[in-house]
């Protein structure tokens, strides 16, 4: 087993995004999965078909979700023979997943594959207050009733308080947020621009919805057939008037130029062409290659959404291309300054220079090639959610112009960045 | 070392009260300790579309270790990362209030005509405000008469005008100064820039340098100990700027040959036998003073490196009470032995190769003053010796060139009476006096062997006193 072949992804759907507390509060991290696997197995005829593997993850998740995907999978109307497995790298989870899934097909390993992401911020997993867990597990391992008794003995009134999932980084108690405003200072993106980029985002994302270009990509869930957070009608006025949430009062950050907490779910189906022959399912686009790159915030400051900036110049250097010999960029829009700042960072001779020791800057992108259908400032980012939904819009887009390349470029937390390329099958 | 008024405007009541009436209020100004970096803060490094200097100075930037910004702009970056510069951007739009530079240096020399002088507002605007105490800003351009247009010309003279409104609007020990970099001279530059970004430029301000081509080849400055090997004349070494002089220069590693009358022997032997050097006891103005002069520095040392005509007196008179005799003893020392020593130094070939010639001038030189005009006469003819002598000198491979200083604190200026030396302390953009050692760190730069393209100008340390300017 020591040739490879070339993956193919066929096809994917997602749910609708929601936001936080909205229309999927009561839906839960399984709830939506399986409903999309299920939407998955409806679009490619897959009722009952044993697949080499599901591969999901979520990066929010219950204890008792220990195997998550293995029950959706069962709850699915997939084989239950088909064996499935979590997998979890932060924001980075849906495309990871994709990366795996493919590299298993391309090894032969599997012949057909899918891959996904959820997350709810709604159905949120608390946890027992941590010093009351302390004493729950005292008491637990006491030997005599006496010990049981003195250490219950300790539980006190403010035990009763939770303890909540943080949107920030353990190491530097900063949240994502406030982590890319700092990124943002550095590389001096102003709020117009970013602003600008949620414009676009939105625009674009209506667009699609209004011409039906994602009507194979998105199924209705819980009477959502669009993306909650989608505003077709915002402008750069209307973003202008909100104040900055991160960065400080002078900050340039605001609720319309961030990702909101958002609720969904997405799968792509992969598989070996062979296998899509026999079922006569047409390929998309095909994996042809990813990199994942992590940078040292905690110690040597490189902003904490940096890392696709040294990935994506790594897989470009494998196979001898230029950062402008792709047709469609797919650039996760966490934050619009993270995209800028990733942006900024491939033209400027500095950092080519000192951090990723090329000669010459990558160069600026033709942003028309942008996330043509809309990002994630639009379309909400349910973190584990997100990849699934990225693969599956740039492997419509090369298939539907025939032909040419495609870049995805996803930051995740813990300064990790997941890249990929694609080609139109 | 502050003065009696800074002393007392520097104490909390002092600075409400200056505050309240708008006194001046003079900082201390950062002066140079060995083994201190050359700058002590972020620079942030610009350039207008089209400028040629930001590389050189990148690179400069670079080996002096300074922590290097830079606005969002293709020449500045592309110049930081050629240097090896991993140069952070600053955008004034985004910018903190706390962010402060410690220089601002502007290439302007792209800048082609008076329209585009717009590119130096765009990057001043937003930082002037942020320099930080005894900080520094410097431009660098090209001398207009070696302009390729006469637009040009006209937009590069107009930064002097910039610059020396900059050198005024800047506040707390902070300077200005234009640099002219010749085409084909950017190698030349480093001396130059490093001593305008460090402290040892404390007390001058508002000047305009040209860089030239070099007049000798060089290579390999040892920046701690520039002068090492070197040996340095200086004339009237016994006190005041002339102990001073001879001082920085030995601190620099020059072996200092001391020059004083014989009346002076003894100051003499005290200020040399600290610094290691060697003596000469001679009255410049005796007749054969040049040849004896030639023949010790060739007997003793083989020849000279560097000269500073230090040497030089008062006799103040209106021009009209002045006798004769106090005519003739301030041209004589002042202007006419410098003449004579220089002379008799080329004839005899006593200066080396990559030689200093260094005099020393007076801002009374430049505006003139009551009182002093034997002494006026005597510092602005040093500068016709600088004009008239410079490109020969150079032909032998020797810069010649003078500084005029400004009010600087000696025994001389303590003696005066205190209405006219308040006025000549406070005066100027630094609002204080300068010390001996500013004159000397100057003549420094001009002697470290890197300043081979620096010749036949006169360089004010006068923290750009309203005098004359």
């Amino acid at each position: 087993m020591n040739s490879s072949r070339r993956a193919a992804v066929l096809g994917g759907i997602r749910i609708p995004f929601a936001r936080q507390n909205g229309p999927y509060a009561q839906a839960s991290n399984q709830d939506m999965l399986t409903a999309t696997l299920d939407g998955l197995v409806e679009k490619f005829g897959l009722q009952g078909e044993v697949l080499g593997e599901v591969a999901a993850g979520a990066v929010l998740k219950h204890s008792r979700d220990f195997n998550l995907t293995r029950e959706c999978v069962l709850g699915s109307r997939l084989a239950p023979e088909t064996p499935a497995y979590d997998l979890q790298q932060a924001c980075g989870t849906g495309l990871e997943t994709t990366i795996t899934v493919g590299a298993k097909v391309a090894l032969g390993q599997i012949e057909a594959g899918i891959a996904g992401g959820v997350d709810t911020t709604s159905d949120a997993p608390l946890a027992l207050n941590e010093d009351l867990r302390e004493v729950l597990l005292e008491a637990y391992r006491a030997k005599s009733n006496a010990a049981r008794l003195k250490a219950l003995a300790r539980i006190r009134p403010q035990h009763i308080v939770p303890e909540m999932p943080r949107n920030a980084e353990p190491r530097t108690g900063l949240s994502m947020g406030e982590h890319t405003a700092i990124m943002a200072r550095e590389w001096g993106v102003g709020r117009a621009e970013q602003d600008e980029l949620a414009v676009e985002s939105h625009h674009k994302l209506a667009a699609a919805y209004d011409t039906g270009w994602l009507d194979d990509l998105v199924m209705p869930y819980l009477g959502q057939e669009r993306d909650q957070n989608l505003r077709p009608d915002t402008s750069v006025e209307k973003l202008g008037k909100l104040k900055p949430v991160f960065g400080g009062p002078d900050g340039t950050m605001t609720a319309g130029n961030s990702t909101p907490l958002s609720d969904g779910a997405s799968a792509v189906l992969i598989a070996s062409e062979e296998w899509a022959k026999e079922r006569g399912i047409a390929p998309q686009a095909f994996l042809v290659d990813a990199e994942t790159a992590a940078v040292d915030y905690v110690h040597k400051r490189e902003g904490l959404l940096m890392a696709p900036a040294y990935a994506v110049p790594r897989l470009l250097a494998r196979h001898g291309l230029s950062l402008q010999d792709f047709d469609f960029y797919e650039i996760h829009e966490a934050f619009a300054a993270q995209v800028l700042c990733t942006l900024r960072a491939w033209e400027d001779p500095v950092f080519c220079r000192e951090r990723l020791g090329l000669e010459e800057p990558l160069g600026a992108i033709d942003r028309a090639k942008l996330n043509v259908h809309g990002g994630s400032l639009a379309a909400g980012h349910p973190f584990a959610a997100t990849g699934g939904r990225i693969v599956a819009t740039l492997a419509k887009e090369l298939h539907e112009q025939g032909s040419g390349r495609g870049l995805i470029s996803i930051c995740a937390a813990g300064g990790m960045g997941v890249t990929a390329i694609m080609e139109a099958a | 070392m502050a003065d009696r008024y800074q002393q007392l405007i520097n104490t909390p009541i002092g600075r409400i009260v200056s505050k309240q009436i708008g006194l001046p209020a003079p900082v201390e100004l950062e002066r140079y300790r060995p083994g201190q970096p050359v700058i002590s803060g972020p620079v942030l490094l610009g350039a207008a579309p089209g400028s040629t200097l930001a590389g050189a100075v990148a690179r400069v930037l670079a080996a002096v270790g300074a922590q290097v910004h830079t606005p969002l702009r293709e020449e500045a970056r592309q110049a930081a990362a050629d240097a090896g510069l991993d140069a952070p951007i600053f955008n004034p739009e985004v910018a903190s209030e706390g962010d402060r530079f410690k220089a601002l240096v502007f290439d302007a020399s792209g800048i082609s005509d008076s329209q585009q002088l717009r590119a130096a507002y765009e990057f001043f605007h937003p930082t002037i405000r942020r320099v930080l105490s005894s900080g520094r800003v410097i431009v660098l351009g090209r001398p207009p008469r070696m302009a390729e247009s006469a637009a040009a010309a006209v937009a590069q003279r107009a930064l002097e005008g910039l610059t020396r409104s900059i050198g005024k609007e800047v506040r707390r020990g902070a300077t200005a100064q234009l640099i002219q970099v010749e085409p084909g001279a950017e190698d030349q530059l480093e001396s130059t820039l490093r001593f305008f970004l460090s402290p040892r430029s404390a007390y001058v301000s508002g000047q305009v340098v040209r860089v030239g081509r070099p007049v000798a080849r060089w290579e390999g400055v040892d920046w701690n100990q520039p002068l090492n090997g070197r040996v340095a004349l200086v004339t009237g070494a016994s006190r005041g700027i002339g102990a001073a002089i001879a001082e920085v220069l030995a601190r620099d590693g020059a072996h200092v040959v001391g020059l004083d009358v014989p009346g002076q022997r003894d100051a003499l032997a005290e200020v040399i036998g600290r610094l290691g050097g060697s003596q000469l006891t001679v009255d410049i103005t005796e007749e054969n003073a040049p040849q004896e002069i030639a023949a010790h520095l060739l007997e003793h040392h083989s020849g000279v490196d560097v000269v500073v005509h230090n040497a030089g007196v008062t006799r103040d008179k209106t021009l009209g009470r002045m006798s004769a005799e106090q005519w003739d003893l301030v041209l004589d020392i002042n202007l006419i032995a410098p003449q004579r020593i220089n002379q008799e130094l080329f004839a005899r070939q006593a200066l080396r190769d990559n030689g200093r010639i260094v005099c020393v001038s007076s801002i009374s030189g430049i505006a003139g003053n009551a009182g002093q005009t034997n002494y006026a006469t005597s510092k602005a003819g040093i500068i016709g010796i600088v004009e008239a002598h410079a490109d020969a000198a150079a032909e032998r491979g020797v810069t010649l060139n003078a500084v005029a200083p400004g009010f600087i604190e000696t025994q001389m200026t303590a003696a005066m009476p205190i209405a006219t030396r308040e006025a000549g302390r406070r005066m100027n953009s630094l609002q204080q006096g300068g010390l001996p050692v500013d004159v000397a760190e100057t003549i420094a730069w001009y002697a470290n062997p890197g300043s081979a393209g620096i010749n036949g100008q006169v360089t004010r340390v006068c923290g750009q006193s309203l005098i004359g300017a």
